[in-house]
């Protein structure tokens, strides 16, 4: 990764990416993908009972999908991607040269999406006024689903791309992201997961927008009750077709990727909720289903905070059990390619660093250079002293009471960590490089110091003069010599001529 | 003091993707151009329709009939500036791919403010559709109605100045080493003069648009705005985009460009803007006579030309725009095309070298045979002979299992939670039953 390095030390840099990004998905699918054709077909019930109740319920609902989605909703779209690109730049730009063309379709669909909610929405009053302008706006609301529907579909591509590379690697053409074992479970269990939290969130705005006791509530109730559980069983079967294509490697990461390494007692606790969250919505749906009247106000928040909790949990594992990679079996997530690695282990990762302090450890700069190596290797995912230190990482490996690392082991640790912890990236540094590390972070443990990113403290630059001379002198060598080819070939093309 | 100022001048050189761009330079361009194009009209009717609709609703205070007008504005705020976030996509998708080095350095040299973009957008959009939906509600308590817009166009007015700052300072490598945050990124000549030229477009494009809006046929301007005159309401549009544009012409434009900084300046550029400027020429004119005509149905005779005009100059400013850019970074650029091939060839080099010599030191066999092979990749990260690491030492292991070896390689694979002391064990289901087998064995025979 050769770019100035944004570090953020205090909150650490990816949960800034989760913040954003979990946000994202919530409103994506619980107001967007599973709302539309929800809020659609609540919409065609009015029309088709003639019942303006119904019509009335279902704009307000959509009114609370469009204030958020057009709001939150698409600024943190934008968002996961300003977000990635201050911190795994490499990673997203590798991304979107793989995917400019879906990143484009993307865009295209995402442009209708926004025409067709902005038609949706800002015309549903009017259409109100004769039969036919109604049932063309009931169109719109199912073009405006599709939109939708499509807009995931090719993100997830994208998703699915990072996780399993598939033949990328060796063919690199773009259809892999599409063809990869993860895409269409991946798919199939977004789609219905979608619609249950749409379901979720119209009961608990049908408690919001009507009254105790008024026919409409009961009748929305029981509709939206009859909604959930008809998409239940496909998100159930779709997790577990998912669930048996997560390569083998990944399901060995589970433990820690539910629990993050110091809760990995909570395993079990998290996996009950995993099938605990998607169960008291099934209650609260057949509750509402059959006995409407009986059901509590309050109970309607449960369905709503569990599967967006669920959601949440489903993506911070998604995340996890993609390490070490960022991008499967091409990119570290220390943003370092799996090809540069023979090279790096050997020469070290400063000796081709830019924006660095130094370029070579020497017994004088030990610790700086260490620190050096720490912000290259290390700081896409730690802190010195912030979430998920390197301090307390390790004072938790030898004993969580303070007492001072064992140098020496803690070498012979990140050495081999790879193997011990499959989720870390191996050490990509040379051995000179890891002593340094090391002693960096035996002195963090005694002098405790948060590390400033660039976007405050600017950036250190190794670019040499001499560098920028052999580079221009390298340029001028190739075209002279582009040049002296194109003139022997043009020589011997005249001379071919001549001879005939 | 010398040597301090050339190491400030530092250029970075940094490595490039290693990979191929996904399309044609020019397709990439021509989409760039484009597309920022579209963007940026719709992100002027944004800005723009916010602080005229501040302005109006503020007038409205003496005269109930600018209120009307306001609310009418701001209802195409909501419109536009949805569009504008869509919009802004393509572009921003086109300069990652074409100056991913460029740009995201930028990016991260400016990072807290690139990233407050986020909040600070979903807080105004959230703040005009608060403004626009409590228009009857705050009917009464216009102050606080007014601050509520007046603080959604606070914020429209400083976005601007990060996005702006990203987009000069990628055009300078050699500042990257010098800057400390986006205020000082901000500080760097072209900034301020870039914004000027941007708000007062901003002011141009809305006015026009405006202009167009309220003389659509279909618009009931009437039963909307019964205290307004159609015509006066028009013209003073018409009037704040001629004024904008004269001004741009007259002044803001020539700071702009006599500040630009020399590096991207050619004679292509120069011609480029020349004739940006020449085109707006004809524009003002005709809008001049159009506004002074006695006759009021004039008001709209050269609108087509003038609105297609208009359109061709900000397209060209915007080849202009792309010219600078291609200039400013193109040596540097070449530098780094040359600098990234240079490191293929040292990884090529290297995995040669390995292949054709696998006993490097990474390889490095203790010697001791495959169990021991394995019990170094796998588990000396956390066990040693005979003191604890992270778990247990292997002296320990022996003494638990030396007549279970089977039990081992159980654990082995699946791990419990034994020791308050230490961490749970991560299971090693990758090894094979042969791997295992040699593992165990290496195990139980230390003492």
């Amino acid at each position: 990764m050769d770019f100035p390095i944004f570090h953020l030390d205090f909150l650490n840099n990816r949960v800034l990416i989760a913040i954003i990004a979990i946000l994202h998905v919530l409103v994506n699918h619980a107001l967007a993908v599973g709302f539309i054709p929800m809020v659609t077909f609540m919409e065609w019930l009015g029309f088709k009972t003639q019942d303006e109740r119904w019509d009335k319920l279902a704009y307000k609902i959509m009114f609370v999908g469009f204030v958020i989605t057009t709001t939150i909703g698409a600024m943190t779209g934008v968002g996961i991607w300003l977000s990635s690109s201050l911190i795994n730049p490499y990673s997203i730009g590798s991304l979107i040269r793989v995917f400019f063309f879906a990143w484009f379709t993307e865009w295209i669909v995402f442009v209708t999406e926004v025409v067709l909610i902005l038609i949706y929405f800002l015309t549903w009053k009017k259409s109100n006024a004769s039969f036919r302008s109604k049932g063309k706006h009931i169109l719109f609301g199912i073009g405006l689903s599709i939109a939708s529907w499509f807009t995931m579909a090719i993100i997830v591509g994208i998703l699915g791309f990072m996780m399993d590379t598939g033949n990328w690697l060796t063919e690199r053409s773009l259809v892999n992201g599409f063809t990869n074992p993860i895409y269409l479970p991946q798919l199939a269990f977004r789609t219905p997961l979608a619609m249950v939290m749409a379901g979720a969130m119209g009961l608990f705005l049908t408690i919001v927008f009507t009254k105790k006791g008024e026919e409409i509530r009961y009748k929305a109730l029981r509709f939206l009750g009859g909604w959930m559980l008809f998409w239940m069983p496909f998100s159930l079967a779709a997790s577990l077709w998912y669930y048996k294509v997560i390569p083998t490697l990944m399901i060995g990461n589970m433990a820690v990727a539910v629990g993050t390494q110091d809760f990995q007692d909570w395993y079990n606790l998290l996996t009950k909720f995993i099938f605990g969250a998607p169960g008291v919505s099934f209650i609260v749906a057949l509750a509402s289903r059959w006995k409407p009247q009986q059901v509590p106000a309050y109970a309607y928040v449960v369905p709503v905070v569990v599967m967006l909790g669920f959601a949440g949990i489903f993506e911070r594992i998604r995340e996890f059990i993609r390490k070490p990679y960022v991008i499967g079996n091409y990119m570290y997530s220390n943003g370092i390619r799996v090809d540069e690695y023979p090279l790096l282990q050997k020469e070290g990762v400063l000796k081709f660093a830019t924006y660095v302090k130094h370029r070579e450890v020497t017994a004088a700069n030990k610790v700086e250079a260490g620190k050096d190596v720490f912000m290259v290797a290390c700081s896409r995912c730690h802190t010195t002293s912030g979430i998920n230190s390197i301090v307390s990482v390790f004072d938790r490996m030898y004993g969580g009471k303070g007492q001072p690392f064992p140098q020496e082991a803690m070498k012979n640790y990140i050495k081999n960590m790879h193997n011990a912890r499959y989720y870390m990236p191996p050490f990509p540094g040379n051995e000179k490089e890891l002593d340094a590390l090391v002693a960096y972070i035996a002195q963090l443990q005694v002098y405790p110091e948060s590390i400033e990113g660039v976007q405050t403290a600017g950036t250190p630059i190794q670019t040499t003069r001499e560098e920028i001379q052999q580079l221009s002198e390298r340029i001028l060598a190739r075209k002279e010599s582009e040049r002296n080819n194109k003139q022997l070939a043009e020589k011997s093309n005249t001379q071919a001529i001549l001879k005939q | 003091m010398k040597t301090l100022l050339f190491i400030l001048a530092q250029v970075p050189v940094p490595k490039d993707l290693d990979l191929p761009l996904p399309m044609p330079e020019w397709f990439l361009v021509g989409v760039l151009v484009l597309s920022f194009l579209l963007h940026i009209i719709f992100v002027d009717l944004m800005v723009g329709g916010v602080l005229l609709t501040l302005w109006f609703e503020w007038k409205g205070l003496r005269n109930k009939g600018y209120d009307a007008l306001a609310h009418e504005i701001a209802k195409t705020v909501t419109v536009n500036k949805s569009l504008a976030v869509v919009l802004g996509v393509a572009p921003l998708l086109a300069i990652n791919t074409l100056y991913t080095i460029y740009f995201y350095s930028a990016n991260a040299l400016t990072g807290l403010a690139w990233i407050m973009i986020i909040p600070l957008v979903t807080v105004a959009f959230l703040l005009t559709y608060a403004h626009k939906y409590s228009w009857e509600k705050l009917a009464q308590q216009k102050e606080l109605h007014l601050a509520i817009i007046g603080v959604s166009a606070l914020i429209f007015l400083f976005i601007p100045f990060i996005f702006l700052t990203n987009v000069n300072l990628m055009l300078f490598p050699e500042k990257w080493g010098t800057v400390k945050g986006f205020l000082e990124a901000l500080m760097l000549p072209n900034v301020l003069p870039r914004y000027l030229f941007f708000t007062v477009g901003t002011l141009a494009v809305t006015g026009l648009f405006l202009f167009w809006y309220f003389g659509r046929q279909s618009y009931e301007f009437e039963e909307k705005l019964p205290d307004l005159n159609r015509y006066q309401v028009r013209k003073m549009f018409y009037g704040l985009a001629f004024g904008a544009l004269a001004v741009q012409v007259a002044l803001v434009g020539p700071i702009l460009i006599s500040t630009l900084p020399s590096k991207g300046i050619s004679p292509t550029l120069v011609i480029t803007l020349l004739a940006g400027v020449a085109l707006v020429a004809p524009a003002l004119y005709w809008m001049w006579q159009d506004m002074t005509s006695p006759n009021p149905v004039h008001l709209d005779r050269h609108f087509g030309k003038v609105a297609s005009l208009m359109l061709v100059t900000v397209l060209v400013l915007g080849s202009g725009r792309h010219i600078y850019r291609a200039n400013a970074i193109e040596p540097h650029r070449e530098l780094m095309a040359e600098k990234t091939a240079a490191y293929r060839e040292l990884i090529a080099q290297h995995a040669q070298a390995m292949q054709n010599n696998p006993t490097g030191e990474l390889l490095a066999d203790a010697g001791g045979g495959a169990g021991e092979a394995v019990f170094q990749k796998n588990c000396s990260a956390c066990h040693a002979q005979d003191v604890k690491v992270v778990g247990p030492p292997v002296t320990e292991m022996v003494s638990i299992y030396k007549n279970d070896p089977e039990g081992l390689k159980k654990w082995i694979k699946a791990p419990g939670k034994k020791r308050s002391d230490a961490p749970q064990m991560p299971g090693f289901a990758q090894l094979s039953d042969g791997e295992l087998q040699a593992l165990s064995e290496y195990i139980l025979h230390i003492n």
